[in-house]
């Protein structure tokens, strides 16, 4: 037998407020397995307050050569960012 | 160092005029500091060489614990215990991170252990060293580690995303590391005349397996120079090593040691010490599996794994059975 174990993606909070981050990876059994691997492997030194896991293989990515498609759209709407309409100083901060 | 002498499969270093577009495109990305990251296309080349340096490297973490892990049930006082326990769980966190970055490069966890099992696969030459007394574990902190954190702080700049970041994490770590291993020699060296004498006996040992840590020297490498243009390794061995004299140096002297080198001396106008060679073909015996620990080295490994199979197995099972538990009470409802 001895297969090996599903590889988990291990998210952390690190402060109460903040969005869980990506930390790592590790293999464990089943989900409770793997947070209690990840509390040993990745959280030795008060890095956080939550742990999510979640399968590997679970994980949609885009893939690098679709970077175009998806990133260029925005580049070339600059009018979404505040900084490309001038404001006269007399109307004051806006 | 943790890795020694990794090769790249490079008989010499393609000019920019000699690669394919894509290899261009590649090289440009990593002399612009780009990271590499998984999914991207990279050279072959480039692929094997980062699973061969990180899982070396990743071995060196899991077999570093052996030394280290003699002393957990005698060290002198239950702080002690506690914070070597602590050192040698970090150092297991360590070889995890770093497998966990080999494997985003496409090489399964089971086959890297396979490789260190079988004896295939490298991991650093000064594991192979016995631990004799207690003020060994304080010069493994001290020399060991301090070795360790000289080629790992710049490889938090290497070019591969995954292997960079597992740095950042380990280098964080490491400070305590060094830092719990002077501290056991500082005690020491206050205590006892035999005491002192054990740290220097310590001293006698570690010192040139510690040099030899970071390899001979590679300024004729081709695969030094090959891992240098894609920022996988940063500096040379021989630039480490110095840098590691020149900072411990001086650190044995506030312990009041003495390096066991005749040929250490101040070089005033390069500002650095001038040392001796280390004795290369200790080392080579030693790489080649014939050091005075390899042998149990490896078997503990393969023990651990072996006696480990049963309960990775019911771990497996038991997540089965809950699976289909779960299946069953949902068909059910």
């Amino acid at each position: 037998m001895s297969s090996e174990w599903p590889l988990w993606e291990v998210f952390i909070r690190g402060q109460h407020g903040l969005n869980h981050r990506h930390v790592g990876s590790l293999h464990a059994p089943d989900a409770e397995m793997a947070i209690n691997n990840a509390r040993d492997v990745y959280v030795r030194r008060n890095e956080g307050v939550s742990i999510w896991v979640v399968r590997s293989i679970d994980i949609a990515a885009s893939s690098p050569s679709e970077k175009g498609p998806l990133f260029e759209p925005s580049n070339a709407k600059v009018y979404r960012h505040p900084t490309f309409f001038d404001i006269p100083d007399e109307v004051g901060h806006m | 160092m943790y890795a020694q002498m990794v090769k790249t499969d490079a008989p010499r270093i393609k000019s920019r005029s000699e690669m394919d577009p894509r290899e261009r495109a590649f090289q440009e990305r990593i002399d612009a500091g780009q990271k590499i990251e998984p999914k991207e296309w990279m050279p072959e080349g480039y692929r094997r060489t980062l699973i061969r340096q990180i899982s070396q490297h990743a071995h060196s973490e899991i077999v570093g614990q052996l030394p280290e892990g003699n002393w957990i049930t005698r060290a002198p006082t239950l702080e002690r215990k506690a914070i070597l326990l602590a050192k040698v769980q970090d150092e297991a966190g360590h070889g995890l991170y770093l497998y966990c970055a080999a494997e985003t490069l496409g090489v399964s966890r089971d086959a890297l252990y396979d490789q260190l099992h079988s004896g295939k696969a490298k991991y650093s030459s000064i594991f192979n060293y016995p631990t004799l007394t207690w003020a060994d574990i304080g010069a493994i902190g001290w020399l060991v580690d301090g070795a360790a954190i000289m080629n790992q702080v710049p490889l938090q700049r290497c070019s591969y995303g995954p292997y960079a970041r597992a740095m950042v994490r380990i280098c964080k770590e490491e400070s305590f590391h060094q830092r719990q291993g002077y501290d056991i020699l500082m005690k020491m060296v206050k205590g006892t005349t035999a005491q002192k004498a054990m740290v220097q006996d310590a001293l006698d040992r570690w010192w040139w397996p510690s040099l030899m840590m970071f390899g001979p020297s590679d300024d004729a490498s081709v695969h030094s120079a090959q891992s240098m243009a894609w920022k996988i390794k940063q500096n040379s061995n021989d630039e480490l090593r110095q840098k590691f004299v020149d900072q411990t140096v001086p650190q044995a002297e506030y312990l009041g040691l003495t390096v066991p080198d005749p040929d250490l001396t101040w070089n005033e106008e390069k500002g650095g010490y001038d040392f001796g060679e280390p004795d290369w073909n200790e080392f080579f015996e030693v790489i080649a599996g014939n050091g005075p620990c390899n042998a149990e080295r490896l078997g503990a490994r393969r023990q651990a794994w072996d006696d480990g199979a049963w309960f990775r197995d019911g771990l497996t099972a038991h997540a089965e059975k809950a699976t289909a538990r779960r299946a069953r009470s949902v068909a059910a409802e």
